[in-house]
């Protein structure tokens, strides 16, 4: 009988380390870092989060700043993504999700009573991880949230907004010979810069990134990230990501999540050239993940 | 590992490898088989009812030289309508008959005779006269409808060989047939009745007409009733309503609706609609309300499917624009459910269409000549259709009963394939 791989065990070169399991946090643990930001949007304060039993993130504490990137990275299920899908109160359709805490946008609370959550998709929009445009014509697919909105006064005006808005997400010279065409029909990093687009024709505050980048090749993915750099002149982004290196390339500010708690904030160039926490050290080093 | 115990995966695997292959054989031998007897009693079934019925399609008439006497028809010549209408044309066939078996003068004779031709050769006629007033005074060579006992005979269904006592023709009769096909007087033409016609007593001038108005007309209230609800229904309960306790009551009570038996809403329909509502009896209101009864589940189990298939991608893309929810559902979740729901909705028309136990409660089994004018009026629907001749003792109505078969298969197949291309027509991918 022929020999088989060794055991998982057996040692191996130093260069790559074990993967172990996650490792767990003590209760009542304190962010390690400033979480604020001197312009900031949004203003997340000891926000918890329930799908039924399960506490999915506890007493988070982070800000969204005005024209910078802040990348969301951790192990999968430690709470990223819930974390921005409370932002545009996403969660919401989730049936057993139960929010606490206080979330700000311009200093408003947007779980408040008088909070419509219409009115915050519009001004915190969201892309997600696949790309998802509607079945209908790229034009039409860029159009929907203005339409939806009035945002224009005349076709005039949405042509303008739709061609604006494609410029914006660098689309508009692959695709303005075929608006009428499906936007399903577009290659998936197209199909992602069009959902971008579709996002910013609503011209938000904020724009909430759900790993943007993970159906998409190399050369995609290097197009939706210069993206992300230029738009951050105009919006506040917030993006979740599991490349670490996509987050040292288009962020500022990085947060870092452990099984539901912000373990630690800070500069970008910060946490990956020197980690004050040691899940962060980690996480970043590839310990585990 | 060669620690590991047993035997080398190559042996074992070489071992049973035999046995796997065969089974598969088996497995597909056994489909096909099974796909190849369907298929089979398929065949068979169309063979039979094709055979049967396509004789219904063509029916027997007579080439008589018919006088359309002036003082039958109009004795005062003022072109009244109504008297055109009244007048005795049947008379003016019996004449033509006379006129040509000169030989024939005793009553009883004479009254086997004119059995020979239906009754509606006068109707024909008079139709004629209503057509072309002008033709009054003159004579006319007419293909007259035969007998549906003539016709029978002529197609060969009952033989003239038999004694006389087997069949409903004497031999005098037969004698005369033979005669007037010796003349080549007798022909099979296409059977106009059978489409343009109500129900009759007289199978050769019955036809399916009524019956399909009366389907129609119960199509068109259960399509009005069902499709709405049973849209609205499912996206309520898909898209807006909370999941607990309730809903799942409500949901179970739903699918054992859809396997409900049939006579059970025929006799709630009785009991509801025209006992406690008081709703006309016989008519394809009542008809349409309680095959709606029994589509609806159909149609929103179907509907259900078709939102569900909807991916959760397409509805994060709208909530996240800020669409509200029921902007979400009409922009985009309704268009792309929609081929699903429409295919669901012709699958369940078309079982309401073939249908017959319920309408037999309800009183939609009645004897209708007339063609009904409104889902008021009294009427009857294919499927009753078939179920009455098939109870009529006449010879005649064995073809047509196979007849009206064939013509509800047709619409089945229509609306079925109807369903098909739609489903491929707007089959989309996200």
């Amino acid at each position: 009988m022929s020999e088989v791989a060794p055991p998982a065990a057996a040692p191996v070169a130093a260069s790559t380390p074990p993967v172990q399991a996650t490792p767990a946090v003590e209760e009542g643990y304190r962010t390690v870092g400033d979480y604020t930001s001197t312009k900031p949007v949004m203003q997340a304060r000891k926000v918890d989060v329930f799908y039924g039993d399960n506490h999915a993130i506890q007493k988070v504490n982070l800000d969204i700043g005005r024209n910078e990137v802040i990348a969301l990275i951790g192990p999968s299920g430690c709470g990223k993504s819930t974390f921005i899908r409370c932002l545009n109160r996403m969660n919401d359709t989730i049936e057993s999700a139960r929010t606490s805490g206080e979330i700000t946008l311009d200093g408003e609370n947007i779980y408040a009573r008088h909070m419509d959550v219409v009115m915050l998709r519009a001004r915190v929009g969201m892309v997600f991880q696949k790309p998802n445009p509607f079945p209908k014509s790229v034009y039409d697919n860029v159009a929907y949230g203005p339409r939806i909105h009035g945002l224009a006064r005349d076709r005039a005006d949405l042509d303008e907004i739709v061609q604006t808005s494609l410029v914006r997400a660098g689309l508009w010279t692959e695709v303005k010979d075929r608006l009428e065409e499906p936007g399903t029909g577009l290659s998936g990093g197209q199909q992602q810069r069009l959902c971008i687009a579709r996002t910013i024709a609503v011209n938000p505050d904020v724009i909430l990134m759900d790993e943007p980048c993970s159906a998409l090749d190399p050369i995609a993915t290097a197009r939706i990230e210069d993206l992300i750099d230029e738009l951050k002149q105009n919006y506040a982004i917030a993006i979740v990501t599991h490349s670490m290196q996509q987050a040292a390339r288009v962020s500022q500010r990085t947060a870092y999540f452990h099984l539901g708690k912000l373990i630690e904030v800070g500069d970008t160039d910060d946490i990956f050239t020197n980690p004050r926490h040691k899940l962060t050290e980690d996480y970043i080093t590839g310990r585990f993940g | 590992m060669s620690s590991q115990p047993g035997r080398s995966v190559k042996e074992a695997v070489a071992q049973g490898i035999g046995r796997r292959y065969r089974n598969e054989r088996i497995f597909k031998a056994l489909g096909l088989a099974a796909l190849l007897i369907g298929l089979g009693f398929l065949a068979f079934f169309f063979y039979t009812l094709i055979a049967n019925g396509y004789t219904a399609f063509r029916q027997t008439r007579f080439l008589l030289d018919v006088e359309l006497k002036a003082d039958v028809i109009d004795p005062r010549s003022s072109r009244d309508p109504v008297t055109l209408a009244t007048a005795d044309y049947q008379s003016l066939v019996r004449d033509a008959l006379r006129a040509r078996f000169p030989d024939v003068t005793s009553r009883g004779e004479l009254r086997s005779l004119f059995a020979l031709v239906s009754p509606g050769a006068g109707l024909d006629l008079r139709a004629l006269v209503a057509r072309e007033p002008n033709a009054i005074g003159g004579t006319r060579a007419l293909w007259l409808v035969a007998d549906d006992d003539v016709d029978v005979m002529v197609k060969g269904h009952v033989r003239r060989d038999v004694p006389e006592i087997d069949r409903r023709l004497d031999d005098q009769q037969v004698g005369w047939l033979t005669e007037l096909e010796e003349q080549s007087r007798v022909a099979l033409k296409f059977n106009r009745y059978f489409f343009v016609g109500g129900d009759s007593r007289d199978p050769e001038l019955a036809g399916i007409w009524s019956a399909t108005v009366g389907s129609f007309f119960m199509l068109l209230v259960t399509l009005g009733l069902s499709f709405p609800l049973g849209v609205a229904t499912a996206i309520y309960l898909e898209e807006f309503a909370p999941r607990n306790r309730w809903t799942d009551l409500v949901e179970v009570n739903i699918n054992n609706l859809a396997a409900v038996p049939s006579i059970v809403f025929g006799l709630l329909g009785l009991a509801l609609f025209i006992n406690i509502f008081g709703l006309p009896r016989s008519a394809p209101l009542v008809g349409g309300l309680v095959l709606s009864l029994m589509t609806l589940p159909v149609i929103i189990i179907a509907s259900r499917a078709a939102l569900t298939a909807v991916p959760p991608s397409i509805r994060e893309a709208a909530l996240g624009l800020g669409a509200s929810k029921m902007q979400m559902v009409l922009h985009h979740v309704l268009p792309l459910a929609m081929p699903g729901m429409l295919t669901g909705t012709i699958i369940g028309m078309a079982r309401a269409l073939g249908e017959s136990a319920p309408l037999l409660m309800i009183g939609m089994v009645a004897f209708i000549v007339d063609v009904p004018e409104s889902p008021l009026s009294p009427a009857t629907a294919l499927p009753v259709q078939v179920y009455l001749w098939a109870d009529s003792p006449e010879r005649a109505f064995v073809e047509r009963t196979s007849a009206a078969i064939v013509v509800l298969l047709l619409f089945l197949l229509v609306m079925n394939a109807a369903a098909i291309l739609l489903r491929k027509r707007f089959e989309q991918r996200y």
